[in-house]
């Protein structure tokens, strides 16, 4: 490549996009910082992180984040597999459907969860069924609906690193040994689709770490709920509580960087808790 | 062709080579065909039962009777009152407006990153921070944006020190123009993400093939590269009003239930029980939230088709 100057509206655009992006960032951790009129110190963060509610909250998130790391994983793992290998006329059919839960408005999609499930119990065989009843005793429902949200990234991550192995060879090689069918997908494809599968579990975690809508709606105190009370409360804190959730963000992101390695191209993203 | 019996229909895969055998074969196709879509049943019922029954229920409870039995129009008919109608009205305006910032900015910023001998670390550094802004959206972003330009935030102090008060000439950042500004915080790293690839292929003969016919910059643009890229641009700037349209936790972070009146705010405050509202309707405004977005894809899936012509 020739070496070239920076046009003048080159280095203007960059520029601009640059403040854009940084000035915010900048004024929230001075915002975050500022203990008095022209003094600095850490004491924000030390009230968030003394905060018991906040330990409580983040721990509370965390543990719904991985149930639906685990749920999205084990339902997802077969199908992107079982699709790969043997059923590829359905891949038009999953592709849009994995993708419907990024257009469907959390908003819109939360309505309809607490009307089917929370409103009443839900019928089968004209019986209330036990299953409905569990499912609304706790942050169970979230953890079912977050699975939806996370699906056209978990999807996507695991749809590439199962595009980037031989599949057919391998599940060959591994029937022709013996293996069974949970064998093969246990010892040959999961450690083959390692990257991806963290990676999916990356994104699938920054997204419900962050996500606020389904959680405040259907009342249950996650870190996002948190954030949003300290906010309404106390300024300074809940810059802080910015800079941390920005932190936690970055990290995430360059996990999946750094793991998109291992995948090849990097895929999704984009998580949209808006 | 009455002899053909069903166990004597070769398998496809069987023959291709490099393919799996068939599964040993089966008496009945029913039995073979049900051994072939277990493993992907799961999937199927779970999106069934997370996803489409709940938009199935809204789309029930949007015609439903508040009270009793039967099935009516009245809450469809009343997302045509002016309140409901304004809300929609500002929520597509919003929408557009930030897919135009954000847009508009965002081709701009990728394009000095991606074209014309900017060095390869500014594209990666662009294309990671991108990654990291697009999701830092919601109640952390609105917080970031009132600690620097709220009443007493950083910049806004720092100017008034200079004499300057953004807040005295009516701005407010609790208001349609501050959620402008904060949407497109998260739409102009979403707007870099999407069309870097488009710019990219752009290919760099065509420019040189321009210029050796003697086109100038401006020429070069509207007879080559816009009539290429304008599939691409006005795909991503779809994507980027469904994103602002469905955002709720940002805008509720900045403005509450307040000053600018949005569907997802008021399908939250129905929810939470803030108004009192019949239910009926908040599924009548969702299932409107839901309709918009389902052009606003098909509209999307038309312009792909488009631009995935000149971009392979």
């Amino acid at each position: 490549m020739r070496a070239r100057r920076l046009g003048f509206w080159q280095v203007f655009w960059l520029v601009a996009g640059a403040l854009f992006f940084l000035v915010p960032l900048y004024g929230t951790a001075e915002y975050s910082l500022e203990t008095g009129p022209g003094q600095y110190g850490f004491k924000h963060y030390l009230t968030i992180l003394q905060d018991p509610a906040f330990k409580a909250s983040f721990l509370y998130s965390l543990k719904i984040a991985l149930a639906t790391v685990a749920i999205g994983i084990v339902l997802m793992v077969p199908t992107v597999y079982w699709v790969n290998l043997r059923l590829p006329r359905l891949r038009k059919v999953i592709d849009f459907l994995a993708v419907l839960p990024f257009v469907v408005p959390p908003v819109a999609l939360v309505v309809g969860i607490n009307r089917l499930f929370t409103s009443q119990p839900v019928l089968i065989l004209g019986q209330p069924q036990r299953v409905s009843f569990w499912l609304v005793s706790g942050p169970q429902i979230l953890v079912m609906a977050y699975v939806i949200l996370a699906l056209p990234f978990t999807y996507r991550s695991l749809d590439a690193g199962m595009r980037a192995i031989d599949l057919h060879t391998l599940t060959e090689a591994a029937q022709s040994v013996g293996a069974s069918w949970t064998r093969v997908l246990l010892s040959v494809i999961l450690p083959n689709i390692r990257y991806a599968m963290l990676s999916a579990a990356f994104l699938t975690i920054t997204l419900v770490m962050g996500e606020y809508t389904m959680s405040s709606l259907l009342l249950f105190n996650t870190f996002a709920v948190y954030v949003e009370y300290t906010g309404e409360a106390k300024a300074n804190p809940a810059a802080a509580l910015a800079i941390i959730s920005f932190a936690l963000t970055w990290a995430a992101m360059l996990g999946i960087l750094f793991l998109g390695r291992g995948v090849g191209r990097r895929q999704g993203q984009l998580t949209g808790t808006r | 062709m009455a002899n053909v019996a069903p166990t004597a229909r070769p398998d496809r895969s069987a023959i291709v080579p490099g393919r799996l055998p068939a599964v040993p074969a089966p008496r009945r196709l029913l039995g073979k065909l049900s051994l072939t879509w277990l493993p992907v049943a799961p999937f199927f019922l779970y999106v069934t039962i997370f996803m489409l029954l709940p938009s199935l229920s809204i789309v029930q409870g949007a015609f439903s009777k508040s009270t009793g039995s039967g099935y009516t129009l009245d809450h469809v008919r009343t997302l045509f009152d002016p309140q409901y109608r304004d809300a929609f009205w500002t929520s597509i305006k919003l929408s557009v407006a930030t897919a135009l910032t954000g847009g508009i900015f965002g081709l701009f910023v990728a394009y000095a990153a991606v074209k014309e001998g900017a060095p390869r670390w500014i594209r990666s550094a662009l294309i990671t921070f991108s990654g990291v802004a697009a999701n830092f959206a919601g109640v952390p972003l609105a917080f970031a944006f009132i600690a620097t330009i709220g009443t007493t935030g950083v910049i806004t102090s720092f100017l008034s020190s200079y004499g300057i008060d953004i807040y005295s000439n009516g701005f407010t950042l609790y208001s349609f123009t501050g959620l402008t500004i904060v949407y497109t915080y998260f739409q102009l790293p979403l707007m870099i993400l999407i069309i870097s690839p488009s710019i990219d292929g752009l290919r760099s003969q065509w420019r040189e093939a321009a210029e050796n016919l003697g086109a100038n910059t401006f020429q070069y643009w509207r007879m080559v590269g816009l009539p290429i890229l304008w599939p691409s641009l006005l795909s991503a700037m779809v994507l980027l009003f469904g994103s602002a349209f469905s955002a709720y936790a940002t805008a509720y972070a900045l403005i509450g239930s307040g000053s600018v009146n949005l569907v997802p705010i008021i399908i939250g405050a129905v929810m939470s029980g803030n108004i009192t509202i019949d239910p009926n309707l908040g599924d009548a405004l969702a299932l409107g939230m839901i309709v918009i977005i389902g052009f606003t894809v098909a509209i999307y899936a038309l312009l792909q088709r488009r631009a995935s012509r000149w971009l392979r």
